[in-house]
């Protein structure tokens, strides 16, 4: 049987503008593949963050908004009310949901909102120049810790998945990796029952995706895929943290 | 329908409600608690969305997610909580979206008080938030406009693509007075064209929403689309009442106010016109668009203009700029959540 | 039945290079419209479509066909 692996329908052709072996880019294409395979892209409106990703609705093939820096999990919520039999996810990186969108994720996720949050961590802001993130690990050099993020000036990196996984509104928290090929086929199936959660109406489900940003970091896309492994996942290890379907 | 004794804070509910609103949004703030207490029982007993949002930020959020669906938003607070919400304005304007934000104001600066004033004026109508946008801005002066202007909000907004601000106070909120409710049906859904909405991709090419313009020029057209549609709302949502000004050649002062301070000023005009002098009185019902013309056409009738207002002055610099040297123009000013009172005003007008 | 690239998307992160497992890829010594060094197959006899290149592309510039 012949088999093709080509771009999803749910994205378009348009090349995307982020750097050589950064991870959104991945993201990207699975989170695609998904919507293309659960056959939903008619009936999709994804909310883009502000940050890297901020031009997804030039990249995804179905209705996107943007959302004010932080507010997409607001933004959702305000859309699935009115049309709940839409399949309503959001993209954010870690300024958007873990810096200044704590409040609203942690509510959507307290109020139990049968939404899909895709939450992209790679350790730093991106866009604007590579500077300390809540999910900077310790030790870390970005552009506002020249020497390192140290517990007693910048405190200790926030870990969502952890956070949230007491709050009784969530059904589904994973953290997952596109790191090498074996993590990114687990990143997808996670992708996967994300969205299948909430066609099922099980409630909030959120895969924080750990990711490359080779530039900021200062490394080769390969040494980045390195580093995530040999020191991201030690602050933030890979696995489920939370899954009421089982 | 029978007229019925209402809340200020409880009409702008019913009258959102009857203009067919979807979805109410909002966070606890004194003085308009009363309008997510009244709007949680009342829009589940509709079967419709209600939500105690974790902040103002994250309801005027919502009201976005819900406006771009083409479905109808509201969210309320007072001074504070309107600042809060002064980004998600600009992003609504700057994506061409409807929404309805009610602020019963406060007062201020900082925490302030509870009492109502007027201190939001500038806030209102000369941005609050960022970039070039106006919203237009009711100000109803009684608990039966404060329902008729509630609305007529939902119209406009969805008509123009621009939110629409109630800018109510305190004292308009917490009085009650009989109210005499519509018969009309709710605003019809298809009234204005919704091709812009995001409902998913369906029979059609995929759609976005966006206020972030790079490219060379882009922004900058968005701009001046934006000053085209203020100039035709400027053309045609003005309104403003005037009393005791046209059956006269000349008149000793024309007062001028907005909302409850309004309701002072008929009471000291009526003084005052009981003693023999010739007073008249300029309303504003939009604040933006302001009838700058108006008042300049009755600038010539009249020697003297006085603003009152509840605030250190901010209406008065549009009547300033309205009447130029046709004649003097004084201020009358309580700030910080204190209500003028009609002797204070009769002393200055005589 | 093997990789196909599409050399002006490459952005030359070598990531299918690395992870490919059986090192049939490499970056080709012409630069592309970008000014990037595009992957290329080095041999198309070697290629079995596992796919793994797909998998980590972040450009979606690789398409395979499996029969």
């Amino acid at each position: 049987m012949t088999k093709i692996l080509k771009r999803p329908d749910s994205l378009k052709p348009a090349r995307h503008l982020y750097c050589a072996g950064c991870g959104h880019g991945i993201i990207h294409r699975l989170v695609a593949e998904v919507i293309d395979e659960l056959n939903v892209r008619e009936i999709t409106i994804g909310i883009a963050p502000v940050g890297c990703a901020v031009f997804a609705y030039d990249y995804f093939n179905f209705d996107v908004t943007e959302a004010a820096h932080g507010r997409p999990p607001a933004v959702a919520t305000g859309i699935k009310r009115v049309l709940p039999d839409r399949i309503v996810f959001t993209y954010q990186g870690d300024g958007d949901l873990a810096a200044i969108g704590t409040a609203e994720i942690v509510h959507a996720a307290t109020r139990g909102e049968n939404i899909t949050v895709i939450f992209v961590n790679n350790t730093t802001y991106g866009m604007t120049g590579g500077q300390m993130a809540p999910t900077t690990v310790i030790g870390q050099k970005t552009a506002t810790t020249p020497f390192g993020r140290r517990p007693e000036y910048e405190g200790y990196p926030i870990k969502i998945c952890e956070l949230l996984s007491s709050t009784e509104g969530v059904c589904y928290l994973e953290r997952v990796s596109v790191n090498n090929p074996k993590n990114v086929i687990r990143a997808k199936k996670s992708i996967k029952k994300s969205f299948q959660n909430q066609i099922d109406k099980r409630g909030f489900s959120l895969v924080e995706v750990l990711s490359m940003c080779p530039v900021n970091w200062g490394k080769t896309p390969i040494e980045s895929c390195k580093w995530v492994e040999e020191v991201v996942t030690k602050t933030f290890p890979l696995g489920v943290f939370k899954d009421k379907t089982v | 329908m029978k007229k019925i004794l209402m809340q200020g804070n409880v009409a702008l509910c019913e009258g959102a409600i009857a203009a067919g609103l979807d979805a109410y949004f909002g966070y606890p703030i004194t003085p308009q608690n009363e309008v997510a207490v009244h709007m949680s029982r009342r829009m589940r007993e509709l079967n419709r969305v209600f939500i105690q949002a974790e902040s103002e930020i994250a309801a005027i959020n919502m009201v976005f997610g819900v406006s771009i669906t083409g479905k109808r938003a509201m969210t309320s607070s007072s001074s504070p909580g309107i600042s809060l919400k002064q980004e998600g304005i600009s992003y609504l304007c700057g994506c061409e979206l409807p929404g309805v934000i009610a602020n019963i104001q406060r007062g201020g600066p900082g925490l302030g008080n509870i009492s109502g004033s007027q201190g939001d004026y500038f806030q209102a109508v000369k941005g609050g938030g960022h970039g070039d946008y106006r919203m237009i801005t009711l100000a109803p002066a009684s608990v039966q406009e404060v329902y008729d202007f509630a609305y007529l909000s939902f119209d406009l907004t969805e008509k123009y693509h621009n939110p629409v601000l109630i800018l109510m106070d305190g004292y308009t909120g917490q009085m009650m007075e009989p109210v005499q409710r519509t018969d009309r049906p709710p605003i019809p859904a298809k009234k204005y064209k919704k091709d812009w909405v995001l409902d998913g991709c369906k029979g059609r090419e995929p759609r976005k929403i966006r206020s972030l313009l790079m490219n060379e020029g882009e922004l900058e057209e968005l701009n001046w689309k934006l000053k085209k549609k203020y100039d035709k709302i400027t053309d045609t949502e003005i309104r403003v009442e005037t009393i005791n000004t046209n059956s006269v050649k000349k008149l000793d002062v024309i007062l001028i106010a907005f909302g409850v301070a309004s309701r002072v000023c008929k009471g000291a005009m009526n003084i005052a016109r009981e003693k023999g002098k010739k007073v008249g009185l300029i309303r504003p019902l939009t604040l933006w668009p302001f009838p700058y013309k108006t008042i300049e056409k009755l600038a010539k009738k009249t020697k003297k203009i006085l603003v009152v207002e509840m605030n250190l002055g901010q209406m008065v610099e549009d009547v300033k700029i309205a009447v130029g040297d046709k004649c003097k123009v004084e201020f009358l000013g309580r700030p910080g959540g204190s209500i003028v009172n009609q002797d204070e005003i009769f002393s200055k007008i005589k | 039945m093997s990789a196909k690239i599409d050399k002006e998307r490459c952005k030359g992160c070598e990531l299918c290079v690395f992870y490919c497992p059986q090192k049939c890829l490499k970056l080709s010594e012409v630069l592309n419209m970008s000014g990037y060094r595009p992957a290329e197959l080095i041999n198309e006899e070697s290629c079995n479509s596992c796919g793994m290149c797909y998998i980590m592309c972040p450009d979606y510039t690789i398409e395979i066909i499996k029969g």
